[in-house]
């Protein structure tokens, strides 16, 4: 994550530090001449295509992924795309060795732009950019400074500083907890944050915060939920994928066996609200959204227009609207709303900076 | 009709080859009828055809003068066969009474009524004096007496002709006693059986006729009280059988195996062999009578360091090799023929050709600088085939795919090859017929005339008084008396190997292996 | 003659059985099964880089199908050749970074250094196994739990802190330009080369030396084993430790060949699982663990491209694979009755 300096004073979309020349030598000759062979014979469409690969959770996660699936649908319909050659459609991978091979499908199927959805994908799109220079690539919540590769990164410190700042105002326990997947800068970025917000509201609160190690295990998530309510938490927010829906699971079943049960989780993300459904009553007290959707659409709309931002990062904070706290539809009350909206325009105007990581 | 069973003209193939051929047996109603024939010459097969496990190619099966077709066991059952299996097929857990009707329970809506099963088989035990107690484990009674239980598990299903495979050969002569009384009882209560075993001594004793058949053919059918040992062992092999063994008188010389004071516990702790002394000198065979389970075992791993000794020492011509490990001990000179031929005697998945070379594969020339030579595995292994006439299809064909006798030759091939200073030989003859038997004493005899030592255990105890030079009787882990054979009887060892022996016998026992 | 037919039909036999079934599976869910399976089959050999990645997807499976193999030979379970493998890359991706040396030997340093990790990984289950009668499943299952995070810690420092270290020196690396050109930039290395030698070194340590006749008679027969003089403790040991030095180098395969590095990993590769299933396929002995390599690494690759090519979701390919492997199995399990039903025949 060294790089991420570069991307750190850049606005929305394509505004300035362009760093193409930085790297532009790297490409050899091997590369050029393998990619010519790969040019399938199909007839050149004059639509646009755009396709993605995820990392081993699927489009289907209720998370990350979810949000860039959207986000492609969305911006297909926009343009009268199907799902498909020529249109946009994606590739879920089953482990590591998988994520070369899927980009390289992708890449011999002639979509104009190949997005690798999470951090686990840096380094196989930078491997795939080395080999294929012609082709252009996007990596969300990583960073590949390839010059035929947009970086996309998120200030997801400063949402999860909101719903640290939430938590801490709405927590009648004191104790709140934070239920991490594997430890990655991205996932630190939110326990920063959220650790951060909770202690601008009142440094005495407790928060628990646990690792998970993995994405995709909804048990272990249930179980470290569990822990964590029985241990006094009255809140969670978690941002842990799919393991995350473990998290949800263990706060409707309390509330289903007791519906005065003081049990909250915070969504991570892509508004998961339907997630906390219990009968009537809800556990999402909100989510943090990083509006993953938007930036798929940002940069395949200035690829269409000529102007993809190869060799530059793109950050997404608070100011651009790329990151903020979803609709809690009634479980924050307005006074603590307006509260928040305090600390999110200080954070937006530059007034407190949220750190990365821990001290 | 006199006939209970007629078996006429019965054939079954397995592909090309013809297990059984024109075989004839007819049981008449209320006599003991052996079904002899050596390992592998068809008797399992005929029995499985009449018991339902097999379907003839030809031949007619008539039961009480009516021709039958029994298709499956159950057919079997109804018609009054039972079978008394050689491996006991009892659940260990259960009790006896839950046994017997195991698959053939009588309920009362729904519940099985235990009283009503046990009071029955009480009756049945009495009538057929096959004294059992319904209600013990398995787990908890001797084998003599699962075997009883077995037997009543098929007079409980109404049998009225019995087949015994093999029902000897796991038990202690005093129960084998009391089998035959058992036998003898049921004809009384006008039972038939057959009988299938290789063992000639028994089918004297009991048998009314004879049934023999060889390599999968039917050779006739002989009146027991007109014929005698010798003939039925010719008909059996298809040769005359040399059946007393012959041997010269023994010239023993030093001693060349000497165990004093040896203490040997089992793997919970608890002393089998308890202060053991034995020599064995150079040029005799010394037997070892005993009842399985005193010791014996237990004295031999303990000698081939098999097992570590908890006191006392053991020498081979004067060098020690207590608590050496096996391989050191073979080399000191000690030829093994284990006991459990397919636990420690072979590896029953590898070629007979490399299990005969399991004792020198590691040197030369078998092995140079850790690589094999298998060609020498080859010739050492077709010499111990021709030699010791092992009967095989080849050296490459599995162990497991030869018969018990062939398996044994084998194995003692390939000790003896090995010229090893002392022979022990366990129970080498289990389970083996006649020729085999015969064979196998002579190169025991053969190894002390060249003047080694031998160690021959048996439960047997015809094979002692035959073989032996001289015989040690172990009792409780101690050699209870060291006897000659011309100079006792099966009574008087039997009475030993009981235990039955005064405080002075033993000491008086003492002083003699002192003297000598 | 009849025999060989079987022999040649049985396995035909089960694969058509193993496609059928699958066939019916993708139709009940709604999947065009002849685009399915034109799919999985341009997936394996549908140009230069799909042969050459799949490939190299069988390397790694070649070398934990001989570790569970050869430990089954001598009647051991290893379940613990993923965390041996886990090892061996993480062994092997260390050398191929930390160290400055020339490749003839910073590239067998490397290699040697995978195949000692993984052998030592292994030698705790065989020691505890042979002086204790700890049971090698539960203890290497155990292992490999310890060797996932272990490795992970490991790999966080030498990348300091960050998941993925640097990659290794290219004198350490098995990658290949000859090869790459060849299949437009497929993965495939020089590792394949190593794995097939280490088939060699299998059928020759098993059939050819004095320590094979013994491994081999262990697993047969321990106590038999011990009567003839064998030291069977010595031979459980060397035999996991052998075992093991096999999956180290399936994963010298993944850091020096297909990545790379090492990375922090959220779970198991299943690679060392998969192991399992083609020494099984193979019957254990070295040519038949090719042929559950070639099967596995063809199936598991190929299969990629069903969601790709014919847009059939992972979830119901996984089925149809497994169906086709389950199929095969079988047929192994039919020709394995076949023929023991004639050699019983022969035998009387």
């Amino acid at each position: 994550m060294t790089k991420r300096k570069f991307g750190l004073g850049l606005s929305l979309v394509l505004a300035a530090g362009t760093i193409l020349g930085a790297c532009g030598t790297k490409n050899d000759e091997k590369a050029s001449t393998g990619s010519e062979g790969t040019d399938k014979g199909t007839t050149e469409s004059t639509d646009f295509s755009i396709a993605m690969i995820t990392d081993v959770g699927g489009v289907d996660d209720k998370s990350f992924n979810q949000s860039a699936w959207e986000g492609f649908k969305a911006w297909g319909a926009e343009h009268g795309l199907e799902k498909g050659d020529g249109g946009f459609d994606y590739l879920q991978s089953a482990g590591d060795a998988d994520y070369v091979t899927n980009l390289n499908n992708l890449v011999r199927r002639d979509f104009d732009i190949v997005y690798g959805i999470g951090f686990l994908l840096e380094e196989p799109i930078g491997t795939i950019a080395d080999q294929k220079p012609d082709n252009k690539f996007v990596i969300l919540d990583g960073v590949a400074d390839k010059p035929n590769v947009v970086s996309v990164l998120f200030k997801e410190q400063e949402v999860a500083y909101l719903a640290g700042v939430a938590a801490a105002l709405m927590s009648e326990t004191k104790q709140v907890g934070f239920v991490g997947g594997m430890e990655i800068p991205v996932i630190e970025r939110f326990e920063a944050g959220f650790v951060e917000g909770v202690k601008a509201v009142d440094p005495s609160i407790k928060v628990d915060v646990q690792y998970t190690g993995k994405f995709d295990d909804a048990a272990l998530g249930k179980t470290t939920a569990n822990r964590m309510y029985s241990s006094g938490v009255d809140i969670i927010a978690h941002a842990a994928g799919g393991t995350g829906n473990g998290v949800f699971a263990e706060a409707k079943e309390r509330k289903t066996k007791d519906a005065n049960a003081n049990v909250w989780v915070i969504g991570v993300d892509s508004d998961q609200y339907e997630e906390g459904a219990v009968g009537d009553t809800n556990v999402t007290l909100t989510s943090m959204l990083k509006k993953v959707g938007t930036a798929v659409q940002d940069v395949a709309d200035a690829a269409m227009a000529g102007d993809f931002p190869g060799g530059t990062t793109l950050t997404y904070g608070l100011a651009e609207e790329g990151v903020e706290l979803a609709d809690s539809r009634g479980n924050i009350p307005q006074d603590v709303l307006d509260q928040i909206q305090e600390y999110a325009d200080k954070v937006a105007s530059g007034e407190i900076t949220v750190p990365e990581t821990l001290e | 009709m006199e006939y209970v069973i007629e078996m006429l003209g019965i054939r079954k193939e397995f592909g090309s080859f013809v297990a059984n051929d024109n075989i004839t047996l007819q049981l008449k109603k209320g006599e003991i009828h052996a079904l002899l024939g050596e390992n592998g010459a068809g008797k399992s097969t005929l029995m499985n055809v009449l018991f339902g496990l097999y379907q003839p190619e030809a031949g007619e099966i008539k039961v009480n003068g009516k021709t039958v077709n029994i298709t499956d066991p159950n057919v079997a059952n109804d018609l009054g066969i039972g079978m008394v299996h050689q491996h006991f097929m009892l659940v260990e857990n259960f009790t006896v009474t839950e046994n017997i009707i195991l698959g053939n329970e009588l309920t009362k809506g729904g519940v099985i009524d235990i009283k009503d099963a046990a009071k029955k088989i009480h009756s049945l035990s009495e009538m057929y004096g096959l004294a059992v107690d319904p209600y013990a484990k398995i787990e908890d009674i001797s084998v003599g007496m699962q075997q009883r239980v077995e037997i009543l598990k098929t007079l409980y299903r109404g049998a009225e002709i019995l087949i015994f495979d093999e029902p000897t050969a796991s038990l202690t002569p005093q129960e084998i006693v009391e089998l035959i009384q058992i036998m003898k009882r049921l004809i009384q209560e006008g039972k038939s059986i057959i009988l299938i075993t290789h063992k000639l001594k028994e089918i004297m004793d009991v048998s009314d006729r004879v049934t023999v058949i060889r390599k999968g053919e039917g050779i006739g059918t002989v009146i027991t009280s007109e014929t005698n040992p010798n003939e039925l062992a010719s008909l059996m092999v298809g040769r005359q059988v040399d059946f007393t063994t012959v041997k010269d008188e023994a010239n023993p010389t030093d001693d060349a195996l000497v165990v004093k004071n040896l203490v040997v516990t089992d793997y919970r702790g608890v002393e089998k062999v308890k202060n053991l002394n034995l020599t064995v000198r150079k040029g005799e065979i010394l037997g070892i009578a005993g009842i399985d389970g005193n010791g014996q075992s237990e004295l031999i791993e303990a000698i081939t360091g098999l097992r570590k000794t908890k006191s006392g020492s053991i020498s081979i011509n004067g060098q020690d090799i207590t608590n050496k490990k096996p391989r050191k001990v073979t080399e000191t000179g000690v030829g093994h023929i284990p006991q459990d031929r397919h636990k420690h005697g072979l590896v029953l998945d590898f070629p007979i050709g490399h299990n005969i070379a399991l004792q020198t594969y590691y040197v030369d020339p078998i092995s140079k600088n850790g690589i094999m030579n298998y060609g020498k595995v080859s010739d050492l292994a077709q010499k111990i085939i021709r030699e010791y006439d092992v009967r095989t299809q080849g050296e490459h064909t599995p162990a497991r795919a030869l018969s018990g006798g062939n398996q044994q030759k084998a194995i003692i091939g390939r000790e003896i090859e090995r010229n090893p200073e002392l022979l022990i030989a366990a129970l080498p003859t289990r389970g083996l017929d006649v020729g085999a038997i015969e064979f196998i004493h002579q190169r025991l005899i053969e190894q002390r005339d060249k003047g080694k030592a031998v160690l021959l255990l048996s439960f047997e105890l015809d094979e002692v008084m035959n073989v032996s030079d001289r015989i040690a009787v172990i009792y409780d882990g101690q050699i209870v008396d060291t006897l000659l054979p011309k100079e006792t009887t099966e009574q008087e060892l039997g009475l030993l190997m009981a235990g039955q022996n005064t405080r002075e016998n033993v000491v008086k026992q003492g002083d003699k292996e002192n003297a000598e | 003659m009849p025999n060989r037919v079987v022999n040649i039909l049985v396995p035909v036999i089960s694969v058509i059985l193993g496609l059928l079934v699958g066939a019916v599976v993708m139709l009940a869910s709604g999947y065009d099964p002849v685009a399915g399976y034109a799919a999985l089959w341009n997936g394996i050999f549908g140009d230069s880089y799909t042969i050459g990645e799949t490939i190299r997807t069988i390397t790694p499976y070649l070398l934990s199908g001989l570790a569970v193999a050869f430990a089954f030979r001598t009647g051991l379970f290893n379940i613990g050749v993923e965390g041996q493998l886990l090892v061996g890359w993480f062994a092997a991706a260390y050398v191929g970074i930390a160290f400055d040396l020339p490749m003839y030997i910073h590239l067998p340093l490397a290699i040697i250094a995978a195949a000692v990790a993984g052998g030592l990984w292994a030698f705790i289950p065989g020691l505890l196994k042979a002086k204790l009668q700890v049971h090698e499943v539960i203890v290497t299952i155990m292992m490999n739990y310890i060797a996932l995070h272990t490795t992970n810690v490991l790999i966080r420092m030498v990348a300091n802190g960050k998941e993925t270290t640097a990659p290794i020196k290219e004198t350490a690396s098995l990658k290949s330009a000859f090869f790459e050109s060849m299949t437009d930039f497929s993965r495939l290395h020089y590792g394949i080369f190593i794995a097939l030698a280490m088939v060699l070194v299998m059928w020759f340590i098993l059939e050819k030396t004095t320590t094979g006749f013994e491994l081999k008679a262990v697993g047969f027969n321990k106590h038999a084993s011990e009567y003839a003089g064998m030291n069977v403790n010595k031979n459980i040991i060397l035999s996991m430790v052998i075992s093991g030095a096999f999956a180290g180098l399936a994963g010298a395969m993944e850091a020096l060949g297909t990545f790379q590095y090492a990375s922090v990993k959220g779970g198991f590769t299943g690679i060392g699982f998969d192991g399992i299933a083609v020494a099984l396929l193979g019957a254990n002995t070295p040519l038949g663990v090719v042929f559950g390599a070639v099967l596995f690494g063809a199936l598991k690759f190929g299969a990629l491209n069903m969601p790709n090519a014919a847009d059939i979701p992972v979830e119901i390919v996984s089925i149809v694979i497994a169906l086709i492997i389950f199929f095969v199995a079988c047929g192994y399990i039919i020709r394995y009755f076949l023929e023991k039903l004639n050699k019983k025949k022969e035998a009387k």
